[in-house]
């Protein structure tokens, strides 16, 4: 999909806002390719534990990743009733199982700025930066490291 | 008409085509040096393929345009008007001939001469100082005659749905190429693809409408699933290509290779119309050439060594395939020296792969299969043509990749014929749905052979040997994996469960799962890359209520509980299963003193406790009746030769080969560890091989081949004799289960789905010494056919038939069955194979 160059940069500008243990977070509009209410999940046996397995997203198997185990956060309890964003990667697709989902925010130019020194493994792993919102942080997402956390 | 020529002709006609549309591009921009380069080109394929399959007009035509073109090429002549009409007169000259070829099937007859001479004139009149080169050319050189192939090329498929050699009736027909398209292989695997996904969809559909009684849509769906089904055999069809495409490299390279390596070889081809899956072709077409490479370099003897033999000078290589159920079976034979048993079974022993003593156990049938082991190479030089550090190990890994099995039978001086079991596709297979630990996984069907139920309600159960779980099928004990302990999944809450006995490699794997759904026909996705490290899986899928299940590996599963580099078939085996060479499962037990002995448990066919008052006195020593045969009792420490004085019960080894057993009486059974053999002292005495430390403890390792050869006089002789009797069981699944009763009393077993496979069969040459058919049909057609001629005129014929009223079997006799025996009667069977047998011999 092609556009022209002011759709192209709202669209860079753009990220998904969700919930994750009542931090706010964002991942790239570019990179979501769908968003899911509560799904069955297929259980993979032996898979790590920051996989909560795979769904049928409209006849494509689609592994889903917790993100709050892949954050280190507390368990959030079942995964069957949570929302998944689905994000593409390197050609496949992944469902990143989150809180809550939000809405889709524009952000101002300037309103980014890089990790703060401080910030602890993992979150510092995988985020790109922290924006100012007028009331709250939001932590911008790295979908390509949430997917691949050993790739640098 | 040949396949070769057909793909030949549909390819010129495309070629001449386009040579047209380029030609007169060339004339009006003379300069286009990428236009002249594409007009070289093609003229040059036609002639290059024409003068590979024997077509001299058609060659002499092309090569004369081709001189021509050259000197264009080289600058030393420009594109000009005579030049392009006198190429367009050559090709509309070779239009003509590959119509005549394409009715005839032979080039029509006919003289170029004029043609061809006023081409030269064209080039003798050159401006440029160029001499003339005297014709033929040296890359013209006459085409040898024989039938050599062509290689397709490899990416498009050339899809066919009607064969492109045109009926006779046609008429001179420019449209050779209308009748095939070719379609980029993406487009069909993507079509592939959509189809699957359609018929998942169709699933969920019929799920959904049947859950709502009384709806609108039944006549609809109904005809929406009839289509789907079509489309997808008929998307199926567009992907089968004839397994010949994989083949037609081999004639080329076996007259190469006979002529390279000095000795005459034939190659004979059978079933290359056998249709499967591209992506299969594609992944066999390595290993097969290969294989055929090695028949012609170590297999087939030097010509004077043959006539010595008393064989025929000429060696012949025999490639057959044949369509059984979802498989595609391919043999690869040769009538050569055999594979040198006993330089492998040396080799093995150099190379650790087992110790003397398990390879003096061992059958020739389990020594030769040591050539699939990774690192064996048995080439005492290496030679130009193979031996190149590539072997049969990689043969095998490739064909077990795509869900395949790989066989191989050896006789000295007879020859070797590998047998490969392929599947027709690998996008949608059959799979056994089942359930563990709550959870549904899919089984692919290919490697079930059938299921037990286990559990209080069943007369099968799971037994303990320590904490291994093992269950007694029928003669052997078969290696257990529990599903919900190997996938760390809760257990379950009922002890009715089912094993699913699956064949892995060449061993019997049981799989312990708490319920089995139905079967499903399901598309196999890949798994996630980031868990493609979970090698129990081979890849996931959806059902067709929607959900997503994982496909369990029974391969990968295998390997997971040690069952690993299990190179036994169950045909020829003596005993169950063999576990990984360098972690041998070891039967630890306590006999005659307070030492430890172990035993490798794959040399175990069963463990049995015999009672004191079984036990009887015979002049060679302790006996007992097991099973219907007396079973001579071998105790290893001095026991009373009263069995009174001997313990209530006492634990007995059962060792089988071929029909002989023999039992070795023990005073404790202790463990079974996996554990390295690793042998520390030399021999302590006779019957022991030596100590090795085994789970800590010093262990005694018992020479088993020492004291069964003692006890029993030819232990190790009567193999030929009785394991070398092969059977065929037709009647597909339903006899599935006699399989390995057949094997396990040592006989050769092959199978056919139905009577017909077997008149295939026999038609293809193979032999066999007896004939068992299940439930024969009423007509007596097939007995018939089989009495009235061919070669298996004269073989036992066996009937299994059910309930039968007495005159119907007095028919069947007359009708020429040498024997009819009830199906479900595993002992009168027995008994009936052996006296046919032995009818056979004595005749």
């Amino acid at each position: 999909m092609r556009m022209d160059g002011s759709d192209a940069d709202t669209i860079e500008n753009s990220y998904v806002t969700l919930m994750l243990a009542d931090q706010l977070c964002g991942l790239p509009v570019s990179s979501v390719r769908d968003i899911l209410g509560a799904q069955p999940i297929t259980r993979i046996p032996l898979a790590p534990p920051d996989i909560a397995g795979s769904l049928n997203l409209r006849g494509r198997i689609v592994t889903s990743i917790d993100l709050r185990q892949r954050l280190g956060l507390p368990p959030a309890g079942d995964a069957q009733g949570r929302m998944s964003v689905v994000a593409e990667h390197a050609g496949e697709q992944y469902a990143l199982l989150v809180d809550d989902v939000d809405e889709v925010l524009t952000l101002p130019e300037g309103a980014m700025e890089p990790n703060p020194p401080t910030l602890p493994p993992p979150w510092s792993l995988f985020s790109r930066g922290v924006c100012r919102l007028e009331k709250r942080l939001l932590i911008l997402l790295d979908p390509g490291r949430l997917i691949h956390p050993e790739a640098r | 008409m040949d396949e070769l020529l057909a793909d030949f002709l549909a390819e010129t006609a495309e070629g001449l085509a386009e040579l047209d549309t380029a030609l007169l591009r060339l004339e009006r921009a003379p300069g286009d040096t990428a236009t002249l380069a594409l007009v070289f080109r093609l003229v040059h394929t036609i002639k290059g393929t024409c003068g590979f399959l024997g077509l001299p007009r058609l060659e002499r035509v092309a090569h004369a345009a081709e001189n021509l073109l050259g000197e264009v090429r080289d600058g030393t002549r420009v594109a000009d008007g005579p030049l392009i009409g006198a190429v367009l007169a050559a090709a509309d000259r070779m239009r003509a001939i590959v119509d005549g070829l394409a009715r005839d099937g032979t080039e029509p007859a006919g003289d170029d001469g004029a043609l061809v001479g006023q081409i030269e004139a064209l080039r003798a009149g050159a401006p440029a100082p160029a001499p003339t080169p005297p014709t033929p050319a040296p890359a013209a050189a006459p085409a040898p005659p024989a039938p050599v192939a062509v290689e397709a090329p490899a990416a498009p498929v050339v899809v066919e749905p009607q064969a492109a050699a045109p009926a006779a009736d046609q008429a001179v027909d420019p449209q050779v190429a209308g009748q095939t398209i070719r379609v980029a292989v993406e487009v069909l695997d993507h079509l592939m693809t959509l189809a699957g996904e359609l018929v998942l969809t169709r699933n969920q559909l019929l799920q959904v409408a049947r859950s709502q009684a009384g709806h609108d849509f039944a006549v609809p769906l109904q005809r929406l699933s009839q289509i789907t089904s079509d489309l997808q055999e008929g998307v199926m069809k567009t992907r089968m290509q004839p397994i010949g495409g994989a083949w037609s490299k081999l004639p080329r390279l076996v007259r190469d290779l006979s002529q390279e390596l000095g000795k005459p070889i034939e190659l004979v081809m059978q079933g290359a119309a056998t249709e499967l899956d591209r992506q299969v072709l594609e992944l066999i077409r390595d290993p097969l050439t290969h294989m055929v490479r090695n028949c012609a370099d170590h297999a087939i003897e030097p010509p004077d060594e043959r006539r010595a033999a008393g064989k025929p000078a000429v060696g012949k290589i025999r490639l057959t395939a044949v369509h059984e159920g979802g498989h595609i079976i391919v043999q690869i034979a040769d009538d050569g020296r055999g594979l040198p048993v006993e330089r492998i079974r040396a080799k093995a022993a150099a190379l650790g792969f087992a110790t003397a003593a398990e390879l003096a156990a061992m059958s020739e049938a389990e020594i030769i299969r040591f050539i699939f082991r990774a690192g064996f190479s048995t080439a005492q030089e290496v030679t130009a043509v193979s031996g190149r550090g590539v072997g049969m190990d990689v043969v095998k890994t490739n064909i077990e990749r795509i869900g395949g099995a790989i066989d191989v039978r050896s006789e000295a001086g007879r020859g070797t014929s590998f047998t490969i079991k392929i599947p027709l596709t690998l996008a949608i297979v059959a799979a056994l749905v089942v359930q563990a630990g709550g959870e549904r996984f899919a089984i692919p069907q290919i490697g079930v052979l059938e299921l037990v139920r286990v559990g209080p309600g069943s007369e099968n159960k799971v037994e303990l040997i320590h904490d291994t779980k093992v269950l007694r099928l029928r003669d052997r004990l078969l290696p257990l994996a529990d599903l919900t302990d190997l996938l760390q999944l809760p257990p379950a809450d009922s002890e009715d469960r089912f094993v699913v006995v699956a064949q892995v490699g060449g061993a019997l794997l049981g799989l312990i799962v708490d319920r089995v759904f139905d079967t499903e026909e399901i598309v196999v996705k890949p798994i996630a890359p980031i868990l493609r490290h979970l090698s129990v899986f081979g890849g996931n899928t959806i059902l067709g209520d929607g959900s997503v299940i994982m496909i369990l590996d029974p391969n990968g599963i295998a390997r997971a509980v040690g069952l690993a580099g299990a190179e036994e078939r169950p045909e020829e085996a003596a005993h169950a299963e063999v576990l990984d060479m360098e972690r041998s499962a070891l039967l630890l037990m306590r006999a005659g003193g307070e030492g430890l002995m172990a035993v490798p448990l794959r040399l175990v066919a069963r463990l049995e406790q015999v009672a004191r008052g079984d036990v009887e006195r015979s002049a060679g020593g302790p006996v007992t009746q097991y099973r219907g045969r007396l079973m001579k009792l071998i105790t290893l420490a001095p026991r009373p030769a009263d069995p009174a004085e001997w313990p209530a019960h006492s634990p007995v080894l059962v060792f089988a080969r071929g029909r002989r057993i023999a039992g070795l009486v023990v005073d404790e059974i202790i463990d079974v560890v996996q554990d390295q053999l690793n042998v520390q002292l030399g021999a302590a005495g006779p019957g022991l091989l030596g100590s090795a430390v085994i789970d800590g403890r010093a262990t005694d390792l018992l020479d088993v081949g020492y004291h069964l050869s003692a006890a029993i006089a030819g232990w190790f002789d009567d193999e030929h004799e009785q394991a070398s009797a092969r059977l065929l069981l037709v009647g597909g699944g339903r006899v599935a289960g006699l399989v390995p009763v057949l094997a396990a009393a040592g006989y050769g077993v092959a199978t056919a789905n139905d009577e017909a496979g077997a008149l295939r069969l026999r038609d293809g040459g193979a032999m066999f010494d007896a004939v068992l058919v299940d439930r024969p049909d009423e007509s007596d057609g097939f007995i018939r056919a089989l009495r009235d001629a061919g070669a298996w005129r004269g073989l036992p014929l066996i009937a299994l038939v059910g309930r039968v009223p007495a005159a119907r079997l007095g028919q069947m006799r007359a009708a020429g069955w040498t024997d009819c025996v009830p199906g479900g009667d595993r002992a009168l069977l027995a008994d009936s194979l052996a006296s046919c047998l032995s009818a056979t011999v004595a005749a």
